[in-house]
């Protein structure tokens, strides 16, 4: 997507001049575009117009009463900001964790390497659970850190960990040392031909991987439910807070909860969007 | 060197506090009380119930998402048409929602009290609280793997190719079975084992519709939610392990079938 | 334990519909699959019930199904917050029997037509079992928890489920509310108590199963709860022991047949097993107080020195309007921050 996109310079940015002989291609594009077009509206447009409809269905004024009460803002604060925070660790750990498995050499590194996918390929709930089996009250560390702001971090530290590490990874194969090596006998510090030479190449992958984690993160409900606790103006992240209020029979706030994040997702999509075509031009 | 050992270090000890250790800490909290309990966790019928509800759904969306996926990928990538720009978008939105919200579209789309909910109902179609509902929200959560893990590759492989079988007399399903589909063959199948991960381990949307009846809608997920708040914990874990069992699996062929690296996924 | 023998009995014709599904893709005919065709001569039904009572109805259900009444009937199941249940049936959870916490959440289906107007015409006034509200607290009650007074000290942390959607929360506000008028306090005085309890309480969980989980993580210094739940807890191995308050309420568990029913006679059939000595005891076993005069003598519990009922607080009708109305009732103006 982003830099080694290069390595395949034919990729069309814009689409080749077909010939439209035979008419057989007038009517196969438009039957597979309205198919497609179909399926998504249904599937994934329809309902979350619905939730957008219904969540100023009683006015504006009570979708804004629903989405400023105190608990509600509680939970949306607490969700940005653990989900900021975790990005933030996500994308130094991560680029350090794409570094040792990409540069370094040691024995055991092919099931570090798979251990990262693990997250993707657990269950929330399990993740959750897992957790909570070394860091609840019974785990064998002594630690108990059920119930608390750091157990809602934790949990989104294991399930947004693959996205920086797998997006960091292949820039970082396939990145030319020459570059490097010419800097570091030319005097440079380790530290200083990372800064200047690695990095900047991986800046547009470190972002794509922070964005999606960050999508993740914001809306994440499984691997939170059982180890957070749930506790207002502690612990209740957004996610739960729409369940709880479609539990209280509260659809209506449940769906103004839900637009908030949707936009938040939105946002950061169209951003993403962004930079990705912007590192793409900057490639060619 | 030292810095390399010390980065190592950094990244080992991450990977085996977040990771590693909890795992392996649930593999022998589940063992604990003997393989004989977990056996007994694993022959309940709502267990096995469980277990055949959540391959039923992934066996229904994985075709059904990886046909579209492919489809939707040709679209965007291929075809000229407008508005490919905000189908992409689309494509990705699943991304960005909250499983949670995905549930409660449904139920105001298909609840009772929903204008097209109530009308199915009249006409004896439950949606909510049923298979077709989580079989919808399942679909809804694993659009965009296999689209996504294609349209690079399209984008790729370029039209050569495609181009000169046409020339040649191809029709559009003859290039597609004997050129195109060869060529993005590893992308679906990358896609596909993601999608089949998120089906079997959908939760937050999928808990919402259920109604969680144990024995007809309750899957492996929230069968391993309903154990624990039975105070059964090995019967927690033990569905946990299987769903980590087919984790796993889906893992190792993640791992055959991943693509030579690319860009950022 | 064991609800639903047919899943393993057919999975053949099942794996039949599933390729029918397949070749004629999604849509509508998805929806034939949620309900399964019945076998001929054998009934499902369907219990949805409140959060505790799972492991009585986990072993009531086998000793059903060797009676005649029971054989051939094969159980589905689902435990929740007893208001949601009640919400969710009411938005079309299929359901034969309804056993929930209390009465409003039985009542909330008489209007939509899904339980019969005279469910509670019997001689057990549609009741099935009965509990008291008590104080959970942890091994040795450190913090020395004995009387309500004592659950409102500094650094006491109670742990109580959510009113919106548990009954055993509301059963636990009214016995608060109520304890405090058996103490011949004022009614703006028990209000006010209302206020101070909320102010020591940091977690609401959705349903009273969930708050044992909670407690049982290691939160709180008390936890309101139904006596059979402390009680199941403990037998479940979870370290906690229990006070029965000086005041309290007698909580009063309803079943019914819901009118939607497949199997009216069969659903008829179970709910009248319930109030059998057998299943009586099993209830009596896990920690419920009977319904049946004869089998409550047979267990040794404790007496608190105020035992009231809801009908001295006035009855389910007046009493949900005054407390539980989600805009102006007692609880939503004392929790409000």
């Amino acid at each position: 997507m982003s830099a080694t996109a290069v390595s395949v310079g034919a990729a069309p940015a814009a689409p080749v001049p077909r010939p439209r002989a035979g008419g057989r291609r007038s009517w196969a594009a438009p039957l597979a575009a309205g198919a497609v077009t179909a399926w998504l509206s249904a599937i994934v447009l329809i309902p979350l117009a619905a939730v957008v409809v219904r969540s100023t269905a009683d006015g504006w004024a009570s979708f804004w009463a629903a989405v400023t009460t105190p608990q509600t803002l509680a939970a949306l604060s607490l969700s940005l900001g653990a989900s900021l925070a975790v990005v933030a660790i996500n994308a130094v750990v991560g680029t350090i964790i794409a570094w040792v498995l990409v540069r370094d050499d040691f024995p055991g590194q092919s099931v570090a390497n798979a251990l990262i996918d693990l997250p993707f390929a657990l269950p929330t709930i399990v993740a959750g659970l897992t957790l909570l089996a070394l860091y609840g009250v019974r785990g064998p560390l002594g630690v108990n850190v059920a119930y608390t702001r750091v157990a809602v971090g934790l949990a989104l530290l294991f399930v947004t960990l693959p996205f920086v590490v797998r997006a960091v990874q292949p820039v970082l194969a396939e990145l030319d040392r020459e570059m490097e090596q010419a800097a570091s006998a030319l005097g440079a510090s380790g530290a200083t031909t990372f800064r200047l030479i690695v990095l900047p190449n991986l800046v547009p992958a470190i972002l794509s991987g922070m964005g999606l984690g960050f999508a993740r993160a914001i809306g994440e409900f499984g691997s939170v439910v059982l180890i957070s606790g749930n506790i207002p103006f502690e612990t209740e992240v957004a996610a739960v807070r729409i369940a709880s209020q479609v539990e209280n029979d509260n659809v209506t706030a449940a769906a103004a909860i839900a637009v908030v994040l949707l936009a938040i997702s939105l946002a950061l999509l169209l951003a993403m969007g962004m930079v990705e075509r912007w590192s793409r031009q900057h490639d060619q | 060197m030292t810095s390399r050992y010390a980065l190592r270090a950094i990244a080992l000890g991450y990977l085996g506090l977040l990771v590693a250790g909890p795992v392996a800490m649930m593999l022998w909290a589940t063992f604990s009380g003997g393989v004989a309990s977990v056996w007994e966790a694993i022959a309940r019928p709502a267990f096995l119930h469980a277990l055949w509800l959540t391959l039923l759904i992934a066996a229904i969306v994985v075709p059904l998402n990886t046909l579209f996926g492919i489809l939707c990928a040709l679209v965007v990538v291929r075809h000229d048409v407008r508005g490919k720009r905000l189908l992409s978008a689309l494509l990705d939105l699943p991304l960005g929602v909250s499983p949670v919200v995905v549930g409660l579209a449904l139920v105001i789309v298909y609840g009772r009290r929903g204008a097209f909910g109530g009308w199915l109902a009249e006409h004896g179609v439950r949606v909510i609280f049923a298979l077709p509902g989580m079989v919808l929200a399942t679909l809804f959560v694993c659009i965009p793997f296999v689209a996504r893990e294609v349209i690079p590759v399209l984008r790729e492989i370029g039209t050569e190719q495609e181009q000169a079988a046409r020339t040649l007399g191809a029709s559009d399903w003859q290039i597609f079975r004997l050129i195109t589909l060869p060529a993005i063959r590893a992308g679906v199948g990358f896609g596909v084992v993601l999608t089949a991960a998120r089906a079997l381990g959908e939760y937050g949307a999928v808990a919402i519709v259920s109604g969680r009846l144990t024995g007809r809608t309750e899957t492996l997920t929230i069968h391993v939610e309903e154990r624990f708040l039975a105070f059964d914990m090995t019967g927690a874990y033990a569905a946990s392990l299987v769903l980590a069992a087919l984790a796993l699996t889906i893992f190792f062929a993640m791992h055959a079938r991943r693509p030579a690296p690319r860009g950022g996924r | 334990m064991q609800t639903n023998h047919r899943c393993l009995s057919a999975p053949l014709s099942r794996r039949k519909v599933l390729l029918a599904l397949a070749a004629a893709g999604a849509g509508p005919a998805l929806a034939t699959l949620g309900s399964r065709p019945a076998a001929a001569q054998e009934v499902t039904l369907t219990l949805v019930a409140y959060s505790t009572p799972r492991e009585a109805y986990e072993e009531i259900i086998p000793r059903f199904q060797a009676t005649p009444d029971g054989a051939n009937v094969a159980f589905e199941t689902s435990f929740a917050a007893s208001t949601e249940q009640s919400r969710a049936v009411e938005s079309g959870l299929p359901a034969d029997i309804v056993a929930l916490s209390l009465e409003p959440d039985v009542t909330r289906l008489v209007a939509p037509g899904l339980v019969a107007k005279d469910w509670n015409a019997d001689e057990y006034k549609g009741m099935v079992t009965n509990s008291l509200v008590v104080f959970a607290v942890r091994p040795g009650n450190p913090k020395g928890i004995a009387t309500w007074d004592d659950l409102v000290q500094e650094g006491v942390e109670v742990i109580t489920p959510n009113p919106l959607t548990s009954g055993g929360a509301r059963w636990n506000i009214l016995a608060a509310w109520g304890a405090q008028i058996a103490q011949n306090k004022s009614e703006d005085e028990a209000t006010d108590y209302l206020r101070q309890l909320f102010a020591h309480v940091p977690v609401q969980d959705k349903s009273a199963r969930e708050s044992v989980a909670t407690f049982a993580g290691g939160k709180g210094d008390v936890l309101l709860s139904y006596e059979n739940e402390a009680i199941t807890a403990q037998q479940k191995g979870e370290e906690l022991e229990f006070v029965v308050p000086p005041q309290t309420i007698l909580i009063e568990n309803p079943v019914a047949v819901v009118t939607e029913s497949a199997h009216p006679d069969a659903a008829a059939a179970f709910v009248a097993f319930l109030r059998t000595p057998e299943a009586q005891r099993i209830f009596g076993k896990h920690g419920y107080r009977s319904v049946v005069p004869g089998v409550l003598a047979e267990f040794d519990y404790p007496t608190p020195q105020a035992l009231f009922t809801i009908a001295d607080l006035g009855g389910w009708p007046d009493t949900t309007a005054r407390f539980f109305d989600p805009d102006n009732g007692i609880v939503a103006r004392v929790q409000q921050r």
